[in-house]
């Protein structure tokens, strides 16, 4: 019999972390309060099969994404989205890296700037699931490779290889949420002479010479599912 | 001596093969300390690890939504909790549990 005042203690502090996560993923308020109810209900039936001293937290996104996945996902189904590539630092070398005048204050205080909630969710939320939900796992509630790929039932590698692309993918939406709201700056142009050339180079290289360099993994093409 | 930094090759290319595993605390300790003493070493690399924990913090930051109370409350009475029960764990979050 599951020790209903114990799985009270321990798993309504957790609350907030799963409904910020059941948020990013149905990416709407009346979904992400069921799913997070749903979540809630299932754990506390399944508690005394919870093991005492692993990680509640874990299992209990186990059984978010899991019910996401099976009953949520299903009817909000977009189009496959084309996959663009973006190079590793994509923001580092957009926002001008060590030379940019924008970078002379912190970076920190310059990113939280530049990128406020809403830019910040609109482009988590824009991610695939398979990558939002790696991205999510790892880089907001703080999951362990091993954590997460128990928590998505997938190989350490295939976690690795999602956070990889999830994470450049995310910066270049970042970028392209920023830059639609005007809130970016003046790309960094250290001559004036020819600027207008050299910043549309600059600005189509990404775009044009990345797919080359890097060639797109089978696991992106055929692994879409969680 | 130091090097100049090039990105693309040697210890500069090689550190920044593994920035998100660095980043990440996945490495092995040889290779973490490898980098680690290449970041005391090279300034860009530096700045651009930081820049990446930056955004990291900044991302996680911006991702934090408020729990609706209505919520809160079905939750706590459909698994036996009382909310009216005064500061227990019904009541709120421990934010060390974040």
């Amino acid at each position: 019999m599951a020790d209903q005042q114990s799985f009270a203690d321990d798993a309504m502090p957790l609350m907030s972390s799963l409904y910020s996560g059941a948020l990013r993923m149905t990416r709407n308020p009346a979904d992400a309060e069921d799913l997070v109810q749903e979540t809630y209900l299932k754990a506390y039936r399944a508690y005394d099969r919870f093991e005492a001293g692993t990680n509640l937290k874990a299992w209990m996104y186990r059984i978010l994404t899991n019910t996401f996945i099976n009953s949520y996902r299903k009817k909000q189904r977009r189009p496959t989205e084309t996959e663009f590539d973006a190079d590793d630092l994509y923001l580092y070398h957009r926002l001008g890296g060590a030379e940019g005048a924008t970078m002379n204050r912190s970076a920190e205080d310059e990113l939280l700037d530049l990128f406020g909630e809403a830019e910040v969710k609109d482009a988590v939320e824009s991610l695939a699931d398979h990558y939002r939900i790696p991205v999510l796992l790892a880089d907001v509630e703080g999951f362990s490779y091993k954590e997460i790929a128990e928590i998505l039932d997938v190989p350490i590698g295939t976690v690795m290889s999602r956070l990889h692309r999830g994470r450049k993918q995310l910066q270049k939406r970042l970028y392209d949420f920023a830059e639609a709201r005007r809130l970016l700056p003046d790309p960094p142009s250290p001559v004036t002479a020819a600027a207008s050339t050299a910043a549309a180079t600059f600005a189509a290289a990404p775009s044009t010479a990345a797919p080359s360099t890097e060639a797109p993994s089978t696991e992106a093409e055929s692994d879409h599912e969680i | 001596m130091e090097e100049p930094c090039d990105p693309r090759s040697g210890s500069c290319g090689d550190a920044l093969q593994d920035l998100f595993v660095y980043l990440d605390g996945q490495l092995t300790v040889e290779r973490r300390l490898v980098i680690t003493s290449h970041l005391d070493r090279c300034s860009p690399c530096f700045e651009r690890f930081s820049f990446e924990i930056e955004l990291r913090q900044v991302v996680a930051q911006r991702c934090r939504d408020t729990v609706p109370e209505s919520l809160r409350m079905r939750i706590a009475e459909a698994i036996g909790c009382d909310p009216g029960a005064g500061l227990g764990p019904c009541r709120g979050d421990d934010p060390s549990a974040m």
